[in-house]
């Protein structure tokens, strides 16, 4: 059975999501998907401890040997990314309830459930799998539930930015489709490891080169990469509250794995360094992401929106961690991944309860809701600071690496840059403050109660970790440590 | 020379045209359509690859050595069920949209956003 795991991580949610669909009424779906999720979060947790202890794992489906048949390979990094992609996915889940009964028709709940477990099958696929055709497939498995769960928003405008986001979305996935036919037609294997081995001796080839560009740019799409970010604002602003809160902490994080897969393990560290300084390109990429998009947050008053483009700044850290190149700028993006999906977890459970109490998540809404709120407001105001980088929490030991890295790598301009970005969140951040704690409430919101328990809870939750993991930091260190120790390794 | 690789030409104009709908046209379905264009042109890259100098099709026969590899084929089999999945998606999101905005271009759209 403990030898199964890898391919039951991610045959479980599969299978759910069938078996959620014969559910048909939406509290039982919810039941039973909340229980899968925690089985597949137990998956993850018994992984990572396997891992830790015996070093990576490998699965051949149906028997057959790995460079031939399809392997699923879990080794400290995917491990890493299954345990948070499973923690804020089961905890996500916990919260759907009320929220989505409250956001979505009651016919249609059977079916947001599925796709959820689609969804999260296709994310755990990705990181689980070992063969690069494989992460084609579970990338569209996950990306066409995405497209369906932001359709199920109950603006019209969530229909138009579903259908944006398939057309990038689905360009993306092509470029990742032709890279990987570059990379097929040269080395005639589509193992990762197997590709590691011999792509090597075909450095300097254009094709390899193609096929690299091809895999980065398709990845970057859905990332959500500054300039290719485009899409992600209206995605997350007009889905239903859950799905937003599910995206923003899963979604980009298995991206930012990938892009971390076929730069360090697959193609090694310095492949590009010939002919295109990549790191440099993801330095400067990474700090207008972070200035560009704080300063349109600033500025935005759809606060679901606002949270938005901060997911693009933070994104845009977590690849200036790439850029850096140094294991400890790898580690910072590993720590940035995990830190990230606890604070935007938090947030956005926060702006479901917003907009499950008052129906909208607009800067008049909040107005004075620290009063009526308190604790869904205490909540925003903890994963802020903690978005800012304030010390005690997990967005300081992120910046703490970052800076780290910067200096030790003689990247003296970044310095400023990231404690300027961290000011620039801290205006928004503010701007929220003020608005739930010293402005009048606006006529008929002085009745408004707390949020659900079962929202609160998951926030909470979330919040904690927020401090938790700030103040204790071993677990997300020494995890993301032994998988930089992995990746550079596999690079020299 | 350029004959003799003509296949990986029209993939290459394929995929530029697709590209180039997707960009430029505004109407929902026209997108759509050069989308599909975009992701075929991929399909005839991965049979082209596949391609061996004078192998048949790859079904075991007494007497043929020389196969095509099916593997690029089984591949893309896959590829184009996820392709189908896709329009099929979107279409039915365009039907939506058509259904709630009264329209389907793309600038129409826009404008009835910014009247609300």
């Amino acid at each position: 059975m403990l030898s199964h795991l890898p391919i039951l991580q991610v045959i479980i949610p599969l299978l759910a999501a069938p078996a959620c669909l014969l559910l048909d009424r939406g509290r039982i779906a919810w039941a039973f998907s909340c229980a899968v999720a925690i089985v597949s979060l137990a998956i993850s947790l018994s992984l990572l401890h396997q891992v830790s202890g015996a070093g990576p794992l490998s699965y051949e489906l149906g028997g057959w040997d790995a460079p031939w048949g399809i392997e699923y390979r879990i080794d400290l990094l995917s491990a890493y990314v299954l345990l948070v992609v499973n923690g804020v996915a089961t905890l996500v889940l916990v919260a759907a309830r009320s929220s989505v009964a409250a956001e979505i028709d009651e016919a249609k709940q059977p079916l947001f459930y599925v796709l959820y477990m689609l969804c999260l099958a296709g994310l755990l696929g990705i990181i689980a799998t070992g063969d690069i055709f494989n992460v084609f497939v579970f990338l569209e498995i996950s990306s066409l539930a995405t497209y369906a769960l932001i359709a199920l928003g109950r603006d019209r405008r969530a229909l138009w930015a579903a259908y944006q986001y398939l057309i990038v979305g689905t360009i993306g996935a092509t470029f990742i489709l032709v890279g990987i036919g570059f990379l097929y037609s040269l080395t005639g294997t589509l193992n990762m490891a197997d590709l590691a081995q011999r792509l090597p001796a075909l450095a300097e080839s254009a094709s390899v080169y193609a096929a690299f560009a091809f895999l980065v740019v398709g990845v970057c799409l859905k990332l959500a990469l500054f300039p290719l970010h485009l899409w992600l604002p209206n995605a997350y602003a007009y889905a239903p509250s859950i799905v937003t809160a599910f995206l923003a902490a899963t979604a980009t994080k298995v991206a930012v794995y990938l892009l971390l897969r076929f730069h360090f393990s697959v193609f090694g560290a310095s492949f590009t360094d010939p002919v295109l300084p990549l790191e440099g390109i993801f330095l400067v990429l990474g700090i207008a992401g972070v200035f560009v998009a704080s300063i349109v947050a600033i500025f935005e008053d759809n606060i679901k929106r606002l949270f938005a483009y901060s997911s693009v700044a933070q994104i845009g850290y977590m690849v200036i961690g790439m850029g850096i190149g140094s294991a400890t700028g790898v580690q910072a993006t590993l720590l940035h991944l995990f830190n990230h999906a606890l604070m935007k977890g938090a947030l956005f459970l926060a702006l479901a309860a917003v907009v499950y109490r008052l129906g909208g998540a607009n800067f008049s809404h909040i107005r004075g809701l620290g009063r009526t709120m308190p604790l869904t407001m205490a909540a925003i105001v903890v994963a802020g600071l903690s978005l800012v980088g304030v010390p005690g929490t997990v967005g300081f030991i992120t910046k703490w690496y970052l800076v780290m890295a910067a200096i030790n790598g003689s990247h003296w301009l970044l310095v400023p840059a990231i404690l300027l970005g961290s000011l620039l969140a801290l205006v928004y951040v503010w701007r929220i403050v003020e608005a739930a704690y010293f402005s009048e409430p606006v006529a008929g919101t002085e009745t408004c109660r707390e949020a659900p328990l079962g929202l609160l809870l998951a926030m909470w939750l979330l919040v904690i970790a927020n401090v938790y993991f700030g103040l204790d930091t071993r677990l997300p260190v020494a995890a993301s440590d032994g998988a930089v120790r992995l990746l550079m390794g596999g690079a020299g | 020379m350029v004959t003799d690789f003509y296949n990986y030409w029209i993939v290459i104009a394929l995929m530029m045209i697709g590209f180039f709908i997707v960009i430029v046209q505004g109407n929902l379905v026209k997108k759509l359509i050069g989308l599909n264009i975009f992701q075929t042109s991929v399909f005839i890259f991965y049979i082209s690859i596949a391609k061996v100098e004078g192998g048949t099709a790859p079904i075991l026969t007494e007497g043929v050595v020389l196969y095509s590899n099916p593997l690029p084929h089984v591949l893309i089999l896959t590829a184009i069920v996820v392709g189908i999945a896709t329009m099929a998606l979107a279409l039915s999101l365009v039907v939506r949209i058509h259904k709630a905005y009264g329209t389907i271009e793309e600038e129409e759209l826009q404008e009835r956003d910014h009247e609300c």
